[in-house]
């Protein structure tokens, strides 16, 4: 394993940034060298200095502190988002994999149905029917991005089902759910780790769109891309307030890119390219 | 083909109505009263707002019914008129915003095609070449960038800071003064950074694809044969693998279309351009539910015609494909 993993140093890199970033996330509290909602009119939009290392904001707020807590809540609605579209898609591709027949044939069309909607309008429009708040958009992510985990667990089912030691787990009277959970799921675990690590990126990336177009997370509650919202009103001012925020979106989804490309090369060695 | 044409058109029908049934589920996500609870006490949505948005979904009949009607409506391109204080049709307002979302989106496509192609045939023939990596490195990176944090700061740098491409709307403030072609120039001009933002996720993405289909192929077996028999490694490279490799190049540009309208409402926002996307977070902002239901409708729809073109192409270019073989 440990030989194995040194010869994958992109994914020790992104197993790394993946850690620094729930480190941080977590101990933001007692990392963050300012409340991240302490209003300071005296200090309006400073440069980066000794004392405010990322600059402040327009109401003198301390953007590094509030990029801390910010890394909290892109973690978490990542984290809930990603959590939820698993357990849809789990749910669903392991019924339309082990059912097969009609059961199989209408859960993948109404997969492809919902796959036709640009997923960003989808979810635009729910948050404009219910209320941008925190939790809207975790469930508004999830329930718009389980089609992937669908189709990946039904693809699986749908090949594990054929192998001889489920057929002689079935021929034995194992009971359906206790085959799904026993011998089946195990054994596509690996696939579903890969897209859900993948998935956590592309939460953050879609919870920094959302901020960012004022119909995510609402100030004064920090967010990477409420920050940058107020990076592009001054950006002929504040450059500062448009090029941290937006380096840790990219850092943070790289990291969790990589980890989860890794992941893939160890489970499925086949489609390393 | 024609019968292919015929049978991949029928086959939208079902999804044309799927899209419809969770338009009209999302309308009526809102707990009690569709989209009209606690709309009372909203100051941008009036009373008669409320009033015609009851009586175009006949909010007061059974829901299949309310849904048939919708339906009927749609089926003519009806969608209702706007909340806002013009009330024109929605469907005028949305196609007088279209083209402009339709420019970038397609010029996206595009530029995403003329260079991730040539990117990923490259890396794949110099295979662990410096190039190669620089690629890979762009490629994730390309990934994981936010596109409207790299529009930023192109703007910041190509706009503000050198003032040599402008950074929003579509025409200059001369733009009556100019000449015919001095007005094109004018206009690409302020398509240019929007189109590269828009295209820059699928650009990874692509040449990712492309590098890892010529590998493929490249290994395969009438590769070799053709290599033993002497034929040109130019020929082998451009002509016999290339064409097969492009391929699966063709269903992927048809599957990214949904996240090139989706992110059209960013790319349009931040670049303070007319198009559809920026009528629909307008929209949003002011609960104008008419348009917001017929964009996403529309949207949808796009995405399904962009859908059969892909496939139409596929089978245009896979003789297999368009016989049924496949």
């Amino acid at each position: 394993m440990f030989d194995y993993l040194k010869q994958q140093p992109l994914m020790l890199v992104g197993g790394g940034i993946v850690l620094t970033i729930a480190f941080l996330a977590v101990f933001a509290p007692w990392l963050a060298p300012y409340d991240p909602t302490n209003i300071n009119v005296r200090d309006i939009l400073m440069p980066p200095s000794w004392q405010h290392w990322c600059g402040t904001d327009t109401l003198g707020r301390d953007v590094f502190s509030r990029m801390l807590y910010g890394a909290r809540i892109s973690l978490a609605v990542g984290f809930v988002a990603v959590g939820l579209a698993i357990a849809i898609g789990v749910v669903l591709g392991a019924m339309a994999g082990y059912m097969g027949g009609r059961m199989d044939t209408w859960i993948m069309r109404s997969t492809d149905m919902v796959l036709c909607f640009p997923t960003f309008f989808l979810i635009l429009a729910v948050i404009a029917f219910l209320e941008p708040s925190i939790w809207n958009i975790m469930i508004v992510i999830g329930l718009t991005s389980w089609m992937g985990v669908t189709r990946l667990v039904r693809a699986e089912f749908l090949s594990l089902r054929n192998r001889e030691f489920v057929q002689a787990a079935e021929s034995l009277g194992v009971s359906p759910l206790r085959l799904i959970w026993k011998y089946l799921l195990p054994n596509a675990m690996g696939p579903i780790m890969v897209s859900a690590v993948l998935g956590i990126a592309g939460a953050v990336l879609v919870e920094s769109g959302l901020s960012f177009l004022g119909l995510g997370v609402q100030p004064p509650d920090p967010s990477w891309g409420n920050i940058l919202t107020e990076g592009k009103d001054n950006i002929q001012l504040a450059w500062w307030l448009s090029l941290y925020p937006g380096l840790a979106i990219l850092i943070t989804v790289l990291g969790y890119n990589l980890l989860g490309e890794g992941l893939r090369d160890i489970f499925d060695p086949k489609l390393k390219s | 083909m024609r019968s292919y044409a015929l049978k991949r058109l029928a086959g939208m029908l079902p999804l044309l109505l799927g899209i419809t049934m969770i338009s009209f589920a999302m309308m009526h996500l809102a707990p009690g009263e569709p989209a009209v609870t606690g709309q009372e006490f909203n100051p941008k949505v009036s009373s008669q707002d409320i009033e015609r948005l009851r009586s175009y979904y006949g909010l007061d009949k059974p829901l299949y019914e309310q849904y048939w009607n919708w339906l009927k409506r749609l089926a003519i391109l009806d969608f209702g008129e706007s909340f806002s204080s013009d009330h024109r049709p929605v469907l005028d307002k949305v196609l007088e915003r279209l083209p402009v979302t339709l420019w970038i989106n397609v010029l996206a496509i595009m530029v995403i095609f003329l260079v991730a192609i040539p990117i990923g045939v490259m890396s794949a023939v110099k295979q662990d070449s410096w190039f190669d990596r620089a690629m890979t490195v762009f490629v994730f990176i390309g990934f994981a960038i936010p596109s409207f944090w790299l529009g930023l700061l192109l703007m910041m740098s190509l706009g503000v800071n050198m003032n040599w491409l402008p950074i929003s709307g579509i025409h200059d403030y001369s733009w009556q003064q100019m000449g015919f072609w001095e007005q094109q120039l004018d206009f690409f001009k302020h398509l240019i950074l929007p189109v590269f933002v828009s295209a820059i996720g699928g650009l990874a993405g692509m040449s990712r694809f492309m590098r890892t289909g010529m590998l493929e192929v490249i290994r395969a077996d009438y590769i070799t044969t053709a290599r033993a028999m002497g034929v040109p490694e130019n020929t082998i490279r451009y002509r016999l693998a290339l064409k097969n490799a492009i391929l699966p190049i063709i269903t992927l540009l048809g599957l990214s279309i949904p996240g090139l309208i989706g992110g059209s409402v960013i790319v349009e926002y931040l670049f303070s351009l007319p198009g559809m996307g920026r009528l629909f977070y307008e929209a949003i902002l002011a609960r104008d539910y008419t348009v917001v239901m017929g964009v996403t409708v529309i949207g949808a729809v796009l995405t399904l015609i962009g859908n059969l073109m892909a496939d139409l192409a596929y089978a245009w270019a896979d003789p297999r494909i368009r016989q049924g073989q496949a």
